[in-house]
């Protein structure tokens, strides 16, 4: 068994005086994907917003408990979340590439945030990132044009890419196919097995057959609860909590 | 049962068609309306000087000798002081009011901007005169000669009243409109973007160096062509605080004119049909100056940005 990257304990979130997240309490252990499943509404989003400091960027948002990365708390007060952010990357529903910027500066936008210039080393890094997010054949003829240009599926590799050009440990993914055609969508799940190899990978998804596909753990939310995690094998064929059985049988969601 | 009709079939949809083409093209009627006759008033001058009203330096009623370029001079050099200190104050305070203001401020707060809009050009002219110009006299003058009097733009005696004094005026006058216009623009990029770049480690700063202000740049040349366009016109404040001397000087301190300005000080007193047509003239070259910096900005904006399209 791989060892823990992030340790999630009592975490709880709140939008205003609304309670999203309650006592959440959870490993989520290095190269593996964890996928977070579960009904509209249930906090799942919230939850992997909270493992980079981006929940409290909404004005009204507040969060408590500790999340460990590495054993460094996320939460402490000496912490900046600008440094959890480059370590923790996130690729969101909607792909959301720089439209004012070429695919190239695209991938380079995170890099550059962390002062890099030079040109050698910048090529370098953002043709890496491409290949890892197996955008480099389609692109690398393209590359200083509109990263607005390029397909949906193809604009959420990009930004895949963005986002694994800074090097993160943990990958996150708010429901990255929800947007995306059925062959798009296939696309981005071979190549998260592929990148499970080296990075940990947290995937938000209301699509079970999605995460019974690419996960190796799967989480369960209902009503802002962690209701049942454990092996995604084990949690498809044999439930212990009757809401999680209820919920894959699809007899509510 | 009709379930569907056509459009424009219904005697409704074809009334409200012929309502608002009426409407559209009434207004293109009025600016054709409006051209031609500033030509047709202005036939003596263009007859008299031809092109070379242009950039004739002479303005001289009593012997029928005129010239716009003082005028032209006069009233670009001002527009473009006034957008050069309007363009980043006003984007400093629309930035802090959409990206740092909280709520509770920054709604009241760009009221209160929008409220310097509403203020009539006369009363900037008063403060302009009675506060301003003094100011400006004593010690924006001394202080800029002193330290930046190397600059030929900073030399000669400060008189209080000139160009300095117009671009500030118009500078305030103009604030308003690019704070308004850009804070709304702002406001209207997308979350998606904010957090695209916070994700990959963006402080506060650089999400609105490299996400926000690029993302709404097209809209923010909007208010800033909309801020110079308002400068160019504006006669009544420019009038009272830029000294009304039909020279052109390098200098910031010295006094100008602008095409606006003449118009109203001198229809009064035109009293040759030759005089008074060369004033209708100086409406029409202020007139085609407005068109032409619009229609470049236009063009700037559209070869810029068409290349970058957001698919979705």
């Amino acid at each position: 068994m791989s060892k823990p990257v992030l340790e999630i304990e009592k975490l709880n979130a709140w939008f205003g005086e609304r309670h999203v997240l309650k006592e959440i309490t959870l490993k989520i252990l290095s190269q593996q994907v964890t996928a977070i499943i579960g009904p509209s509404g249930c906090g799942k989003s919230t939850f992997i917003r909270c493992l980079n400091r981006l929940h409290e960027v909404v004005p009204g948002a507040r969060v408590t408990g500790t999340v460990l990365l590495d054993g460094t708390d996320l939460y402490d007060p000496t912490v900046d979340p600008v440094m959890i952010r480059r370590r923790v990357g996130m690729v969101f529903q909607k792909p959301n590439p720089f439209p004012t910027m070429s695919v190239y500066d695209n991938v380079a936008a995170g890099l550059k945030l962390t002062g890099m210039r030079r040109r050698s080393v910048l090529d370098e890094r953002v043709e890496r990132a491409l290949r890892q997010a197996a955008l480099w054949d389609e692109v690398k003829d393209v590359l200083h044009q509109s990263g607005a240009s390029l397909s949906g599926g193809q604009q959420q590799r990009l930004c895949i890419a963005r986002a694994l050009a800074v090097e993160p440990e943990v990958l996150l993914l708010d429901e990255p196919c929800s947007a995306l055609d059925p062959i798009a969508t296939a696309r981005i799940e071979e190549l998260l097995l592929e990148l499970k190899k080296s990075y940990t990978i947290v995937i938000v998804t209301h699509n079970m057959q999605q995460a019974a596909r690419v996960s190796d753990v799967t989480g369960f939310f209902l009503l802002g609860e962690l209701i049942e995690v454990g092996e995604t094998k084990q949690i498809f064929t044999n439930p212990k909590d009757r809401r999680t059985e209820d919920y894959i049988t699809g007899r509510f969601g | 049962m009709v379930l569907f009709r056509r459009p424009g079939v219904s005697p409704a949809d074809r009334l409200f068609r012929a309502t608002v083409f009426t409407m559209a093209v009434s207004v293109l009627v009025i600016t054709g309306v409006i051209a031609y006759e500033l030509v047709r008033n202005s036939r003596l001058p263009i007859e008299k000087f031809g092109w070379a009203f242009l950039w004739g330096t002479t303005w001289d009623p009593v012997a029928e000798r005129f010239g716009a370029l003082p005028f032209l001079y006069g009233t670009l050099v001002s527009s473009a002081l006034a957008l050069l200190i309007a363009v980043p104050v006003g984007l400093g305070v629309a930035i802090f009011l959409s990206e740092l203001a909280p709520r509770w401020l920054s709604d009241p707060a760009a009221f209160m901007v929008e409220l310097l809009a509403a203020i009539p050009s006369v009363i900037y002219g008063l403060i302009g005169i009675f506060v301003l110009v003094p100011w400006v006299r004593n010690v924006l003058e001394p202080a800029l000669s002193g330290t930046l009097g190397f600059l030929p733009l900073f030399r000669g005696a400060p008189y209080g009243v000139g160009m300095l004094t117009a671009g500030l005026v118009l500078a305030t006058m103009v604030v308003p409109f690019i704070v308004s216009v850009s804070r709304e623009i702002l406001m209207a990029v997308p979350h998606s973007q904010r957090e695209a770049i916070l994700s990959l480690g963006a402080t506060r700063w650089e999400m609105v160096r490299v996400a926000v202000l690029p993302y709404a740049r097209s809209g923010i040349m909007g208010s800033v062509f909309l801020a110079l366009a308002r400068a160019l016109g504006e006669t009544m404040a420019v009038t009272m605080v830029i000294g009304n001397r039909p020279e052109i000087r390098l200098s910031l301190f010295e006094p100008g004119y602008t095409m606006a300005a003449v118009i109203a000080n001198e229809f009064t007193e035109a009293t040759s049909d030759l005089y008074v047509q060369t004033l209708i003239e100086i409406g029409l070259v202020l007139f085609a100056v407005t068109i032409l910096v619009n229609a470049v900005a236009r063009l700037l904006i559209y070869s810029v940005f068409t290349k970058v399209e957001v698919r979705e």
